[in-house]
């Protein structure tokens, strides 16, 4: 019987050098894997691998030599513990996340709930080429947003609340981005500076900024043979649903413009990245 | 200011992060709660983070004093978990 590599790929078994032997990649959203998954990936890699894994650059795990002829029970072995393959070739891939809002002091956003979220709405969706989602929960960008197709950054929108202001000076100090100067008492906030980072309200000790958080996006990030910055389109989303909008989006016109096997980034290259700013554009203003 | 009642003083322009919050805070646990600590600190690094620290730690911010010689003064009054 012919193998059918391509099917193995998409199934998350990566073949090896050596012969009849796959690294298996694992579905892992947000680097987040329970206890019992890990020890059933223990068991795994004991039984029918080499006793170890690989921890992959994107937040995933592999099981390296895994044999051809044991696909089926590493499988079913492997769903006793709540773990299912991942993927690999020409579609969604692992969403990737930091710790964010729910764990991190810096976090601005949920990024597990939210890559949770994208990873049901898209993981393995079949488009012309590879395509990564990443959240990252601030500026501090541990995730590394920008090198992802879809790169999600979480900040904060802050206003001033000069009522309960006590003009201690400390968020003039805690802004990296000298967006903020105070005189005779009343806050300034340079909105060309602001990069929605939130040390300021975070600072505060007296409540006195109103916080919006949301969502900074880039596209078209790449960081393998080629290496690219994904770039923003509009500076800051505040509505949950409208970030979903604008990846779907993303994901539509990816799936519309690209040729086979071209990265994001190289579509919008070619097509031209002004049409996929109409196109969030319109998202974002008519829903 | 002059109605703030100062009853210590901690210098951490001697040392560096993370050692500057960690001097602050050792300093708090010698207070009573409500006692007022005022934290000497040099600009850049331990004023951009050290407050947010204190906060965080459930501490009550008062004040942040400008020198204007390169250093602030940060006055917290000590709340008691």
């Amino acid at each position: 019987m012919a193998v059918d590599y391509g099917t193995l790929k998409k199934g998350g078994f990566m073949r090896q050098k050596q012969k009849n032997n796959f690294s298996l990649r694992l579905r892992v959203v947000g680097g987040k894997l329970t206890a019992r998954q890990l020890a059933k990936i223990a068991q795994v890699s004991e039984e029918y691998g080499d006793g170890y894994v690989h921890l992959t650059s994107r937040q995933s795990v592999e099981i390296p030599f895994i044999k051809l002829d044991q696909i089926d029970q590493v499988k079913e072995a492997l769903a006793e513990g709540d773990v299912e393959p991942g993927v690999c070739g020409p579609r969604v891939r692992t969403v990737t996340a930091c710790q964010g809002g729910a764990i991190c002091p810096s976090g601005c956003i949920d990024t597990y709930a939210l890559a949770k979220e994208l990873d049901e709405r898209y993981f393995a969706r079949e488009l012309p080429h590879k395509f990564k989602f990443g959240v990252t929960g601030c500026q501090n960008n541990c995730l590394k947003a920008e090198e992802n197709d879809v790169g999600v950054k979480g900040g904060i929108k802050v206003k001033w609340r000069p009522e309960q202001c006590i003009q201690c000076g400390v968020c003039v100090k805690a802004c990296r981005a000298q967006a903020i100067t105070m005189e005779d008492g009343q806050i300034k906030i340079d909105g060309s500076r602001c990069n929605y980072c939130g040390r300021c309200t975070k600072a505060c000790p007296a409540d006195a900024y109103e916080e919006t958080h949301g969502y900074i996006v880039s596209f078209g990030g790449l960081f393998g043979n080629s290496i690219s910055k994904g770039e923003e389109i509009i500076p800051f989303i505040e509505d949950h649903d409208k970030l979903l909008k604008v990846c779907d989006a993303a994901i539509r016109f990816f799936e519309k413009n690209a040729l086979a096997g071209e990265r994001f980034k190289f579509t919008l290259d070619r097509v031209g990245r002004e049409e996929l700013e109409k196109a969030v554009k319109e998202v974002c203003e008519n829903g | 200011m002059d109605d703030i009642k100062i009853n210590d003083t901690v210098d951490i322009t001697d040392v560096v992060c993370p050692v500057t919050f960690v001097k602050a805070k050792v300093a708090l646990e010698e207070l009573e709660d409500g006692e007022i600590l005022s934290v000497h600190m040099n600009d850049g690094e331990p004023v951009q983070n050290v407050p947010r620290s204190i906060k965080e730690e459930g501490h009550q911010i008062l004040k942040l004093i400008d020198n204007e010689d390169g250093t602030y003064d940060l006055l917290v009054r000590k709340v008691e978990e």
